[in-house]
């Protein structure tokens, strides 16, 4: 299944970004598919970019909203924030887990082999105050002299954006570099800590700061798609908690706002039959082994 | 489900379909549809065929 995920997971990178012929055209894609929604962070800047980012587009429509509304126009999210909440109320974080882009670079990074450290948990409510302030506050609040405000996650936070549009737009505008300054800088150096961070910790960057986790992750205990903990079944082994690379105790919290729906508690852990995958009321089960009642008793005891 | 392998049994249990995502559903779907018709997806077109320099770091 960790294969599968994997594999899905570099499709959806390169849905994402499925535009290669920019080194010609010296440019990023500017075609009709840009009206469409990226399900993960993805950076809209990015040369090879097919969609548009939902946090990136919420943003410029919020910091520039007193002027379209000044010119008659009613530009204030409702459409991206339909199309988040089409995604959320569906899948939840399943897309954190296998349709991230930027989710799949930070495990490409965990898998280079060093000391593993655990995110801090506390931590885990720094992106729903990324969210709320950076994506949403400040860039409704704090205007220029014109009315305009600024993308503040985008600006001052977002790897995703360095990683898929800074150093290739760069690289492929030369006109550009020299007004790469401290803020430039600044990224690139946010970007290596990231990364380094990923290096040590799984997914930290999703965990901590990601907007677009926290906000599919309000879904989680509500969405189409869910884990379903059968308590009956459960022999309280740990072997789902062990398993879990974002720290859950998922005989507790199945649907924990952390869940990024690895499913390696399903299918890597859980013999018992304990936990399942439900869609829409349906439950799906992908168990490892059927558990014979000498393991079951074993389990329990 | 053989272990050996390595095939993953899938068995499939009809359940009771809940309310709640049904309505979000409909809640962002009416969200979606208001946006496409006040226009906004041209908006959002033209912001992401442009380079967004804040997002590479500069401006």
């Amino acid at each position: 299944m960790e294969r599968l995920r994997r594999w899905i997971q570099v499709l959806w990178f390169f849905l994402s970004n499925g535009y290669w012929a920019f080194p010609v055209s010296g440019t990023l894609y500017q075609g009709p598919l840009k009206v469409l929604c990226s399900p993960g962070l993805n950076c809209y800047s990015c040369p090879a970019a097919t969609t548009f980012c939902p946090v990136g587009s919420l943003q410029q429509l919020l910091l520039g909203v007193r002027l379209s509304l000044q010119a008659g126009q009613v530009y204030v999210g409702t459409y991206v924030l339909g199309c988040m909440g089409l995604l959320g109320a569906t899948f939840g974080r399943l897309i954190c887990g296998w349709a991230c882009p930027f989710g799949l670079v930070q495990e490409l990074f965990h898998r280079v082999p060093s000391p593993k450290v655990a995110v801090p948990r506390p931590l885990s409510w720094g992106k729903y105050l990324v969210l709320l302030l950076l994506v949403v506050v400040l860039p409704l609040t704090v205007l220029d002299d014109f009315g305009l405000g600024l993308p503040w996650f985008c600006k001052f936070l977002c790897p995703a954006g360095t990683l898929e549009a800074g150093i290739p737009m760069l690289l492929l505008m030369p006109d550009l570099r020299p007004a790469a300054g401290l803020l430039y800088l600044y990224k690139l150096g946010l970007l290596a800590l990231v990364l380094l961070w990923s290096i040590a910790a799984f997914r930290p960057f999703c965990r901590a700061l990601c907007p677009l986790g926290a906000f599919y992750g309000l879904f989680n205990r509500i969405s189409l798609i869910q884990l379903k903990f059968n308590a009956d079944n459960c022999t309280k082994c740990g072997a789902c908690h062990r398993v879990c690379p974002v720290g859950i105790r998922v005989d507790q919290s199945p649907n924990s706002g952390e869940c990024i729906r690895c499913l390696r508690c399903c299918t890597e852990a859980c013999q018992f039959d304990a936990l399942s995958l439900e869609i829409a009321g349906h439950a799906l089960r992908t168990t490892p082994a059927p558990a014979d009642e000498s393991v079951r008793q074993t389990g329990r005891s | 489900m053989d272990r050996k392998n390595g095939v993953h049994a899938i068995r499939r249990s009809a359940g009771r379909l809940r309310k709640t995502p049904l309505v979000l559903l409909l809640l962002f779907l009416l969200l979606f549809l208001a946006g496409i018709g006040l226009d906004e997806p041209a908006r959002v077109l033209e912001q992401a065929r442009s380079i967004c320099l804040s997002c590479i770091g500069i401006g």
